[in-house]
């Protein structure tokens, strides 16, 4: 636990020193443990841990636009975490809202289990269709066609500058679509 | 969009630096300030015998209380912006006001006074002291709100009281210097009141706002 940890605050300190390899491992490293958590705790409200990886990429997203509030002094996982329940307390509130209970999920036991490695994911891929269509682009070219900044920028011919500007204004809005949903 | 995929685009955009949230909390507040200095100046203004005022020890005090109030709820609102946290081990700065206020009280009862007590609680100024207060505020209360939305509160509620707090404070600074009430028990009655309306109302703004 408390390697992991330093690894973890390792990793992040050079991420925000600007090293995205370092960053990408992390998010890497943290995903498999955000979504054994938001499988127990969708379990535990008794809703289907199917929706687990919504609320995985939910998490992240946040980790993403609010890393700005973790002191580079004090360790990553506590932090991690506080987002972590955060987002996933507002998940499982919103779908309170909604009755939707399954008895086959209430015998399912997940303690333990290794969850599979990535379930299917919707919510940002629906809010992804409502955004203004270059910053939908560039993150899909970057996302799906797994093209670095430079490629996106020369595919759509725009300064690297811009594609950057795209691709950080889309992935704010997304977050504020996925809020306000 | 797969998980995979969604690391990969924010790897991408690890170049990208937020602003620190005091820096954004300082810019939205400095936005803001010309407004409430507006309605201040419009209509109130600073009262008329204030270099004699200056020297009334008790004149002074409400500055200390007011900006004691300011500068303690900055502090906590910047701490409470991180996601890990609580008010625990931090919130004691907000009773430095109710320190120097409850001090200048004890000052005032040991000194020979003109005025009876309950006049010098009610004073003549009260309503004026409830709907300044409250007004001035608004501007301040909204700009440090869209400040402290660059932080990640773990409970928006109570960060939202605070930023009402902040707010209050600086809103009594200005009307501080325009009411002619100076005794520290109607600054301890009416101040009051007028801050726990704004941060009633930063509570309620702040549950929906501050959520990130």
């Amino acid at each position: 636990m408390r390697e992991r940890d330093d690894e973890w605050t390792g990793l992040m300190r050079s991420a925000i020193a600007g090293d995205s390899t370092a960053y990408h491992r992390l998010l890497k490293a943290v995903t498999p443990v955000l979504r054994a958590a938001a499988r127990r705790g969708l379990a535990r409200a008794g809703q289907p841990v199917d929706q687990s990886e919504d609320i995985v990429q939910d998490i992240l997203l946040a980790v993403h636009l609010k890393r700005h509030t973790w002191d580079v002094t004090a360790p990553f996982g506590p932090w991690l975490f506080a987002i972590a329940r955060n987002k996933l307390i507002d998940a499982l509130r919103r779908r309170g809202r909604r009755i939707f209970v399954d008895i086959d999920d209430f015998a399912e036991t997940l303690a333990g289990e290794t969850p599979a490695e990535t379930a299917s994911a919707s919510e940002v891929a629906a809010q992804l269709q409502t955004l203004p269509a270059r910053q939908r682009e560039v993150l899909q070219s970057i996302a799906v066609d797994s093209a670095s900044i430079k490629d996106t920028a020369a595919k759509f011919s725009m300064s690297e500058g811009a594609v950057r500007v795209a691709l950080h204004r889309g992935l704010t809005s997304l977050t504020a679509k996925l809020r306000e949903r | 969009m797969d998980t995979d995929q969604l690391i990969r685009t924010l790897a991408a955009d690890n170049a990208h630096r937020a602003r620190p949230v005091g820096f954004a909390l300082m810019l939205a507040l400095l936005a803001a300030a010309p407004v409430s200095l507006l309605m201040f100046f419009t209509e109130l203004g600073v009262r008329p015998d204030v270099m004699v005022a200056m020297r009334n020890p008790f004149f002074d005090l409400k500055f200390a209380v007011t900006l004691a109030l300011a500068i303690s709820a900055i502090a906590v609102s910047l701490h409470l912006s991180r996601p890990e946290v609580s008010l625990r081990g931090f919130g004691w700065l907000l009773l430095a006001p109710v320190g120097i206020l409850t001090a200048a009280i004890g000052g005032e009862m040991m000194m020979p006074q003109r005025m009876p007590m309950m006049t010098r609680l009610v004073g003549k100024n009260s309503w004026v002291c409830l709907t300044a207060i409250p007004l001035m505020s608004l501007p301040l209360l909204a700009g440090a709100l869209i400040g402290l939305r660059h932080g990640a509160p773990s409970r928006p509620a109570v960060a939202g009281a605070i930023a009402g707090l902040l707010s209050a404070g600086l809103a009594a600074t200005l009307y501080a210097s325009h009411c002619t009430d100076d005794s520290p028990l109607f600054v301890a009655a009416w101040y009051t009141i007028a801050t726990a309306l704004v941060a009633a109302i930063g509570a309620l703004a702040g549950a929906k706002v501050l959520k990130y």
